[in-house]
């Protein structure tokens, strides 16, 4: 995730100091990223350092200096909305790489690696979602709330909720696809130890005999 | 101590005999109490749609127990089995199964009429409860005037009407797109907030996650269970959360 890119979208809605801007960053995102405020002090320094980002003016009375994005600021930060996220770079994963060994390296019992991996990432799903039931709710309780002077608050409020529900959908959907890659790795590792040239490894001997549609090898496996 | 609304104990069920006998379920053992959504997931053939059926009383156990609300189902008759799956235990599936040419509250009081209950207050009580659930607009339409979602809603109603306090959903939202599905498991949800207990059946890990806890089967065994919740205070203090 681009600190840099993040910062600058925040400032087109408006000049802002650096604790402004990381409170502002943590409540949109529901603080999945928290940043620290030396980080934010950092990443400032260097947009100004480029030419993308201004002081206001001088430090207030408590010596914060609030910062607006320059007109070439604003243009890359037009371009960052239009531009596709590059895709292209395989991020380290660490579970990948666990699972990749694990079937490689004598002696691991794979089944029980994603075994115990498919139960800690569905409670990580559960617990996503129950988040996520209450954002809903808090949702339904604002739509049903009478109008009154207050609305434009209301709306920003609105919005950020909005913004924190779109993150935990995506940590909802990327939770659900790890739970998914997990059932196929069971099943491909079941069918690898059907093959019969396959030499006995630790993943073999430690599979279930039923990973799907293969019911009628049970009577066969229990006798 | 509160009891449990469904207690599995020590379940087994074994189709055919000698050397082609399959246990499709082998000692499980499962508590839903009241107020518990618990979802449970497994691949095909793992025995989910086989404790369901043993959950309402739709299929017997070769050994161990099954309880609804106190009742240990094999002390009763076939008679006994089907008053209480009338009273006791409502039933939502895939496909909604509601009767075209019902309304959704002909359709909702339906169970309460086949139990004795007069047409008009079978009719009273139905309505009651898709008010309860904020169905009250669809009362009136019939099936093929209302979504998936719709129907699938009016289903839920239709399983909890009366004093069924116990509701097995069997891939409720396996016909529904994604926001659709949702809907449908909040209102499930709901229920189970207000003090139903439900067992839910899916192999959407996505959906499973509504539930308060998720119980894996493979092989007719139960390999592996989330364990219950953490409280809503829990999760606002961790990482991944504001």
């Amino acid at each position: 995730m681009s600190v840099k890119q993040g910062l600058m979208a925040l400032l087109a809605d408006g000049p802002m100091y650096g604790a402004q801007l990381r409170a502002e960053f943590e409540d949109r995102t529901g603080g999945t990223w928290p940043l620290n405020v030396g980080q934010v002090y950092t990443t400032l320094a260097r947009l100004e350092r480029d030419g993308l980002v201004e002081p206001t003016g001088e430090a207030d009375g408590e010596g914060r200096i609030s910062y607006r994005l320059t007109q070439a600021g604003t243009e890359e930060v037009g371009t960052w909305w239009t531009t596709p996220v590059d895709r292209d770079s395989t991020p380290r994963d660490e579970l990948t790489i666990k699972l990749a060994l694990a079937v490689t390296v004598p002696g691991v019992d794979v089944q029980a690696v994603a075994q115990t991996q498919r139960t800690a990432t569905l409670k990580h799903l559960h617990d996503l979602t129950r988040l996520k039931q209450q954002v809903m709710r808090k949702q339904r309780e604002a739509e049903g709330a009478p109008s009154g002077p207050a609305d434009a608050a209301k709306h920003d409020e609105g919005n950020h909720d909005l913004a924190w529900l779109l993150v935990l959908e995506n940590l909802i959907f990327t939770a659900e696809a790890e739970v998914r890659w997990l059932d196929h790795v069971e099943t491909r590792l079941h069918r690898e130890s059907l093959r019969p040239f396959r030499r006995s490894g630790a993943h073999t001997t430690a599979l279930p005999d039923d990973a799907g549609d293969h019911a009628g090898t049970r009577t066969e496996a229990r006798r | 101590m509160t009891a449990p609304s469904l207690l599995l104990e020590d379940v087994t069920r074994v189709h055919g005999t000698g050397e082609t006998a399959v246990r499709a379920l082998d000692g499980v053992s499962l508590e839903v109490m009241p107020g518990e959504l618990v979802a449970v997931m497994g691949p095909s053939g793992s025995g989910k749609s086989t404790l369901l059926n043993l959950a309402g009383g739709l299929d017997l156990a070769t050994s161990g127990r099954v309880v609804i609300e106190g009742e240990d189902l094999s002390t009763l008759g076939a008679k006994g089995i089907a008053q209480l799956r009338r009273r006791r235990v409502g039933f939502v599936f895939q496909d909604y199964n509601l009767i075209p040419s019902l309304t959704a509250a002909e359709n909702v009081g339906l169970p309460l009429e086949l139990d004795g209950v007069r047409a008009s207050q079978a009719r009273r009580q139905a309505r009651q409860t898709l008010d309860l659930m904020g169905l009250r607009d669809l009362s009136d339409r019939f099936p093929d005037q209302m979504s998936g979602g719709q129907q699938q809603r009016v289903a839920i109603a239709r399983a909890l009407v009366g004093s069924r306090r116990l509701v097995l959903a069997d891939e409720p939202t396996g016909a529904l797109d994604s926001h659709t599905g949702e809907d449908v498991l909040r209102v499930l949800r709901e229920r189970c907030d207000e003090g139903v207990a439900g067992l839910l059946v899916t192999h959407e890990a996505r959906h499973a996650a509504w539930a308060d806890r998720v119980v894996f089967l493979r092989d007719g065994v139960v390999v592996d269970s989330t364990g219950r919740a953490s409280s809503p205070e829990d999760l606002l203090a961790t990482g991944s959360s504001r």
